[in-house]
């Protein structure tokens, strides 16, 4: 019993350490703040579409203004003093019938983006922890 | 159908009872690589050495749509000269079949992080023993167990953490390798797994875990067990976990510690 009680402590203080980061908003200084955010885009954006597993996705895409947008939506994301204009999540993926497996190589190639524009790996996963809740409007199918 | 299309890591490795989880703790995360809509596979093969005993173990297991986990494995406790001292041989080796099964219920580890809300899946293992004889001998009830699991897992993946509880109903003895229920405790005990671990890259994480287990036997003392682990994802296709564990007190010998090494090939 002893073990089921540090156990369960060991689980509830990580869930508290947790909400306590999330409180204080530096995310959007650590990405670089915009000119580190558009980076993170451009490089990110170049694996999107090398990607046989989605980059289809983008035919129809005018790719500067959804790189445009991307940076507002990450620099939003991440605290940034941005505006995102662009449609909701749902809308936007609306009738693309993406799956998990889109979802996903999106994630490593955004992954592989922010390796090459130099974010530290749990910098990476604060960023990705705010963009992982999207996946319940991204993934339709 | 293969679809490989997981994150790395996210079906975890295959557990000494040939489970998705860590080493010693299975978890609520689904083996392998498939996503909801296709299936995953993998196989694996385990060694721990301790000062006096020898367990290997090598599995299979399958992920349905991220939904569902079925597993084998056959594991096989090496008792070297303990063997002689009791009287069984030299190199008297005990052999357990383990069938598991898995389901999860609710939750996503990873996707949902503006939840609370763990992933939670429920399984069993069914456990066959070889050596029902001396099982009974030892005051061992049956050869033969079911362990039924509820396991939570969640990536906190703000701090590059993954924790994972799991309660356990079981009566087994050493994991099933000295039977189920005993002479002096014959009925199903709840014993809980955690386990904890630091992510350092996609491909690196570091962990510990503990789990209790019952002590059913009259002739010898079991102990709880507990790990500190390193798994390394060379790719979706392999992964290796290197570890320290120790199991505490095995029949007529103390402290049982050592090193665990395991190799998993993964679609």
């Amino acid at each position: 019993m002893k073990a089921a009680k540090s156990i369960v402590v060991a689980f509830v203080a990580a869930a508290a350490l947790t909400g306590s980061a999330k409180a204080e908003d530096t995310l959007y200084r650590d990405l670089g703040e915009r000119p580190g955010i558009a980076k993170i885009v451009d490089d990110a954006t170049a694996n999107f579409l090398s990607d046989n597993r989605i980059k289809a996705t983008f035919d129809n895409t005018n790719m500067d203004r959804f790189k445009g947008l991307l940076t507002d939506q990450l620099c939003v994301v991440a605290g940034g003093p941005c505006q995102y204009k662009g449609r909701t999540m749902h809308d936007a993926h609306k009738g693309l019938h993406l799956t998990d497996r889109d979802f996903n190589a999106l994630v490593e190639d955004l992954q592989k983006g922010m390796d090459e524009a130099g974010v530290p790996f749990p910098t990476q996963n604060r960023l990705l922890a705010r963009l992982a809740p999207m996946h319940r409007d991204v993934v339709t199918k | 159908m293969f679809d490989e299309g997981k994150l790395l890591a996210t079906g975890g490795v295959s557990n000494v009872e040939g489970a998705g989880g860590g080493g010693i703790a299975s978890w609520a995360l689904i083996t392998g690589y498939g996503t909801h809509d296709g299936f995953g596979i993998d196989a694996h093969a385990t060694l721990l050495t301790m000062p006096d005993y020898t367990l290997t173990t090598w599995g299979v297991a399958a992920g349905l749509w991220d939904r569902v986990e079925i597993s084998y494995a056959r594991q096989s406790f090496d008792t070297k000269d303990v063997g002689r001292k009791l009287g069984l041989g030299h190199g008297f080796t005990f052999d357990q079949d383990i069938y598991g099964a898995k389901v999860k219920l609710i939750g996503d580890a990873v996707y949902e992080q503006d939840s609370w809300l763990p992933q939670i899946a429920a399984g069993a293992q069914y456990k066959q023993n070889d050596r029902g004889a001396i099982i009974h001998l030892v005051g061992g009830k049956s050869a033969e167990g079911v362990d039924y699991y509820v396991a939570a897992t969640k990536v906190f993946l703000d701090e590059s953490l993954l924790v994972d509880a799991t309660v356990r109903e079981t009566r087994a003895n050493q994991f099933g390798i000295l039977g189920f229920g005993g002479d002096k405790d014959s009925n199903y005990s709840p014993e809980f797994e955690g386990s904890a671990a630091y992510l350092f890259s996609r491909k690196f994480a570091v962990g510990a875990e503990y789990r209790t287990k019952p002590d059913n036997l009259g002739f010898a003392r079991e102990d709880d067990a507990w790990d500190i682990f390193a798994a390394y994802f060379l790719c979706k296709n392999l992964s290796l976990t290197a570890a320290y564990v120790d199991l505490g007190n095995i029949t007529i010998t103390n402290h049982q510690d050592g090193f665990y090494l395991s190799l998993q090939a993964a679609l």
